[in-house]
């Protein structure tokens, strides 16, 4: 039906397009932009692997139109790390600390973190559990993704970091 | 899973949007925050020929108090809620609740109006609404009115809106005097839809005795519901003589249409409302007994 126009920012590039009214944004994101870093698990809001940054706020991308991001600032995963590649810190305490396995669910675990860590820079366990309680994983556990959270907080409590030792082997499991 | 298709609609005012809900008919709805409505569509239990956004109507947003009213825009974001200090002090079961409702990335879009129209039996707001005697303001082409929360909810996901009603508002009275709130539920993981839940709002005079109380239950009926029998019950009695055991019982007893499905039949539903109350009902008293809830009482 619809055909509607929409003109936002993604990752600091700017997209000005037409796009059909039921398509989602993480739709939008994955097969218009090509940016696939954006996972889809549940598409109806549960998972949280869709999660990216719109204005700031960390949403559900499964859960809003493209069209509703029209004249917005998008932010995926793709924006995260710095412009010559680095690791944010959030990203890097993942990797450091065993925070990820199959990475499936991990950009919307990095986009939620991300948000939790800028509104609220030093939060206690439960504010941690709570903030990530809406993100799903199914393979790593979640322990190792909390001391990614406490390592990008700064507290050094990544148990790997302070001692420099090497990021554990994953093991299938 | 794709939405069926449908035509988009950004209206610019509130008015415009009531003017476009009346000339499409009831092929349309209302889009808020989304939260319910794009999974509906996604898994494909609602479609609709036109969706009209409201999402971004300033009009719609805001906290505001005017004497012993605090007034909610319907569009305000759930997020907005748990952080405004305004609803802490003066609407303290609403901000309590709000931690309940999904999860963050829910509530930075989801909205209070939409989850007032929605109208989910499972859901907060409708709750915390009912047990606080709260008013909805809805607006059409014909005008606005006010429709009292006892009359809102009409059947499961239905309310007493007309299609080319928007709620634009929703008002809550300020429990002043000795008060006490509380929200209980119980789910398989935070964040779920509660099996069961309870949110207990009560008064207590001088005396000890109960003045006022509001009971709304979540998840135990086909419509968000109000334990009208249970308060009847316990007003005028000394609060300390009431027992949350007692008073689960009363709020539960008449329930004839719990529902019951893979998480629990009804009658287990039944037995953890129950408890719910109970839980809400000690949390609440002992707060209004004890003056601990200093905010209503500004």
């Amino acid at each position: 039906m619809s055909d509607e126009r929409v003109q936002l920012t993604i990752n600091g590039r700017t997209w000005d397009t037409v796009v059909e009214s039921r398509l989602t944004l993480a739709d939008f994101l994955r097969e218009r932009c090509g940016l696939t870093g954006t996972h889809l698990g549940c598409e109806h809001g549960v998972c949280g692997a869709c999660t990216v940054m719109v204005d700031g706020d960390a949403v559900r991308s499964c859960l809003m139109f493209a069209v509703q991001a029209d004249g917005t600032e998008v932010t995926t995963v793709e924006g995260i790390a710095e412009p010559d590649g680095a690791l944010s810190p959030v990203q890097s305490a993942l990797r450091e600390c065993h925070g990820l396995q199959c990475g499936f669910c991990t950009p919307g675990f990095v986009v939620s973190i991300t948000a939790l860590l800028r509104d609220n820079p030093d939060p206690s366990d439960d504010e941690i559990r709570e903030g990530l309680s809406g993100n799903l994983c199914r393979c790593t556990g979640y322990q190792g993704i909390l001391k990614a959270v406490r390592m990008a907080a700064g507290d050094g409590e990544g148990d790997h970091a302070a001692e420099g030792v090497e990021p554990t082997t994953a093991v299938s499991s | 899973m794709k939405p069926p298709p449908f035509d988009y609609h950004r209206p610019a005012s509130v008015a415009e949007a009531a003017q476009m809900l009346a000339d499409l008919g009831d092929d349309a709805k209302v889009l808020a925050g989304g939260q319910s409505l794009v999974p509906m569509l996604s898994l494909r239990l609602a479609y609709l020929d036109h969706l009209v956004d409201i999402s971004r109507l300033v009009e719609l947003k805001g906290v505001e108090r005017s004497g012993d009213v605090v007034r909610i825009g319907a569009g305000t974001t759930e997020a907005t809620v748990e952080r405004d200090q305004l609803v802490a002090e003066a609407v303290p079961l609403m901000a309590r609740a709000t931690p309940f409702i999904g999860h963050a990335q829910i509530r930075n879009r989801g909205t209070v109006g939409g989850s007032i129209a929605h109208a989910d039996p499972a859901a907060e707001y409708p709750a915390v609404v009912l047990a606080l005697d709260a008013e909805a303001e809805a607006t059409s082409p014909r005008g606005t009115r006010t429709i009292a929360a006892e009359d809102l909810f009409t059947g499961l996901w239905s309310t007493a809106l007309d299609d080319d009603e928007i709620l634009v508002g929703l008002r809550f009275p300020v429990w002043t005097g000795r008060c006490g709130f509380a929200i209980e539920e119980f789910a398989r993981r935070h964040g779920d839809f509660a099996i069961a839940g309870a949110v207990v709002a009560v008064e207590i005079g001088e005396d000890d005795l109960v003045k006022r109380c509001g009971i709304g239950l979540i998840g135990l009926g086909s419509t968000p519901l109000r334990a009208t029998a249970a308060e009847d019950q316990i007003i005028g009695r000394p609060v300390g003589e009431v027992t949350g055991d007692e008073l689960g019982r009363l709020a539960t007893e008449p329930l004839d249409n719990v529902p019951a499905d893979l998480n629990g039949s009804a009658v287990y539903r039944t037995h953890v409302g129950a408890a719910m109350v109970a839980r809400a009902w000690d949390k609440a008293s002992s707060e209004a007994r004890n003056g601990t809830n200093t905010g209503a009482n500004r």
